[in-house]
């Protein structure tokens, strides 16, 4: 294929992959930001211990994470179609995006808040601080570097479901490199696919460690 | 120092239990901390000292007893009642557990921010808090860039934005060299004299309560075996733990030497003289120095020193009462 034919069809399937990835990463986080800080305060050493609750949320995201995406994105083929309209196609793909990713986003921000050091969190208890304020105003705060950290992380692996976008006849460079490049023997699509995708992830992963490494103040 | 009760504790115990162990941290404990006073707790580490101060303000809730703020039940407190009373009371810790990502001037704008203090009046009081605690030209550096002592005094002047009338202090120079301890030392004992501000501290160093403490209770598997003015605690101790602290017995019971002997305190009121030495001339007697602990501030000498007691008993008097006649406290310490 000339680079005249290849170079539009690339673009295109960068435009639909951020069209897909973008969307589904922030909803992810809308839904899986909330319920991470749920299980660091609900927990047993939290500042808000519910045991009974936090073990519930522990079990639906340890059932949700543990189906493959592939699966996942079948099984729910009547609720997307319910929610999204459609079934299948580049958009209505971002449910079943969404549903995979946000159990995987709740962990990953469990994580980062709970490096927030415990005699901080008492430090500022100490001088009278709210719940909210605890959180709002320690917590997050304390964590972004890790948070932004771990969002460049949820976002390539976002990406690299979006790959299998093609399975629900959904767009975007992985479908190219499949249905375009794989499926018809044509390898250079399926290369150029796979250098696009390649250089996207380079491109997310250089600047959230260098956003990470900006705003992180614990090192002089 | 004789304010009206600031802190009233009473009959308060804590028990760390799990399957297999059970903990008794404190066992009983009352005491009580006047207005304007510097109030030491001291004990070796697992006396259960931090747990005690950690329930005076309900990071850590003791199982049972009471304790009193200004009269008001802090374990009955609600929410509310709870921050309020917070607020009013500062605390600074071993390891300062500074906000990392905020500056210098942001951590101790912290507290008047969450108290909705307007921002004008938050930016001066920083500014105030700054020059107080020294770190004027520090404002802008993150806590990261700071050495260990000045940390601390960012958690100092953090926790005075809110002009508490307490300061809580969890071992506040344990993580510090005898220089800068001898430095934020100095500012606490500067900001209970100029501010008026009641603090409560807990350590492991006697020479900490020694410096600037007005009342000390010793703490001994979780039970207050001392407690009283610091001077004449230090010049009568009695229990094993406060003879451990103050040096009159090794720190380590298998060191303890076989010796009968003296301990002679030091409290600043005898003449700078060469006191043995004069002992020697005056008595005729020969002692021999176990050990010796002292400092001179001001020209005065402050300390101890451990002497073998003279065998003849003859000779034991005359020099009891040469010391005695020098202004010392002499004791007869009993070891083994």
């Amino acid at each position: 294929m000339s680079w005249e034919q290849l170079w539009p069809l690339i673009l295109e399937g960068v435009w639909d992959t951020l069209y897909m990835t973008v969307p589904s990463t922030i909803l992810s986080y809308l839904i899986g930001m909330p319920l991470g800080l749920m299980l660091v305060i609900t927990a047993n050493d939290g500042i808000r211990p519910k045991s009974a609750l936090n073990s519930v949320m522990g079990v639906v995201i340890n059932f949700l994470r543990s189906i493959p995406f592939i699966i996942l994105l079948a099984m729910l083929f009547p609720v997307t179609r319910l929610v999204m309209g459609r079934a299948i196609g580049t958009k209505a793909i971002i449910f079943p995006l969404v549903i995979s990713a946000f159990p995987y986003v709740a962990r990953m921000v469990e994580g980062s808040i709970r490096e927030v050091d415990r005699g901080v969190i008492e430090a500022a208890q100490s001088l009278g601080s709210t719940d909210f304020q605890l959180i709002a105003k320690v917590m997050i705060p304390e964590a972004l570097p890790s948070l932004l950290n771990g969002a460049a992380i949820v976002t390539v692996t976002i990406l690299g479901y979006t790959a299998m976008a093609s399975a629900a006849g959904g767009g975007g460079l992985g479908a190219i490199a499949i249905t375009k490049g794989l499926n018809l023997r044509k390898m250079d699509v399926m290369y150029a696919a796979a250098i696009a995708l390649v250089i996207l992830v380079q491109i997310i992963t250089i600047a959230g460690n260098k956003i990470t490494k900006k705003i992180d103040h614990r090192k002089r | 120092m004789s304010g009206n009760v600031l802190i009233e504790v009473e009959g308060l115990s804590k028990i760390f239990a799990d399957a297999e162990n059970r903990v008794v941290a404190l066992n009983d404990i009352s005491l009580t901390v006047r207005e304007g006073e510097i109030y030491g707790i001291v004990g070796m580490s697992g006396a259960g000292k931090s747990t005690l101060i950690r329930c005076i303000n309900r990071l850590d809730t003791p199982n049972e007893g009471r304790i009193a703020y200004r009269g008001q039940d802090v374990l009955a407190m609600n929410r509310q009642e709870l921050l309020a009373a917070r607020r009013k009371m500062g605390m600074i810790f071993q390891q300062f557990n500074l906000f990392m990502q905020r500056t210098v001037a942001r951590n101790i704008r912290y507290p008047l921010e969450i108290a909705g203090v307007p921002a004008q009046q938050a930016d001066q009081r920083v500014k105030e808090l700054l020059s107080i605690v020294g770190l004027e030209g520090k404002a802008e550096a993150y806590p990261a860039q700071l050495s260990g002592g000045q940390r601390q005094r960012v958690g100092i002047a953090r926790s005075l934005a809110s002009e508490p009338d307490l300061l809580l202090c969890d071992e506040a120079t344990s993580a510090l060299d005898p220089m800068t301890t001898q430095s934020i030392l100095a500012l606490l004992q500067d900001i209970n004299r100029r501010l008026g501000t009641t603090v409560l501290l807990i350590t492991h160093e006697m020479a900490v309560i020694r410096q600037i403490c007005h009342r000390v209770a010793i703490l001994d598997g979780g039970r207050v075996v001392e407690e009283g003015d610091v001077d004449s605690v230090f010049r009568n101790t009695r229990s094993e733990a406060g003879k451990r602290l103050f040096g009159v017995l090794p720190q380590q019971a298998s060191e303890d030497p076989d010796t009968p002997s003296l301990r002679i305190v030091f409290d600043g009121a005898a003449a700078e003289k060469p006191i043995i030495s004069r002992l020697s001339q005056e008595t005729g007697v020969y002692v021999n120095i176990l050990s010796a602990n002292m400092n001179h501030l001001q020209g005065k000498t402050y300390g101890q020193m451990i002497i073998e007691k003279p065998k003849d008993p003859a000779e034991n008097t005359a020099v009891i009462a040469y010391l005695e006649q020098q202004g010392l406290t002499v004791r007869e310490v009993n070891i083994q």
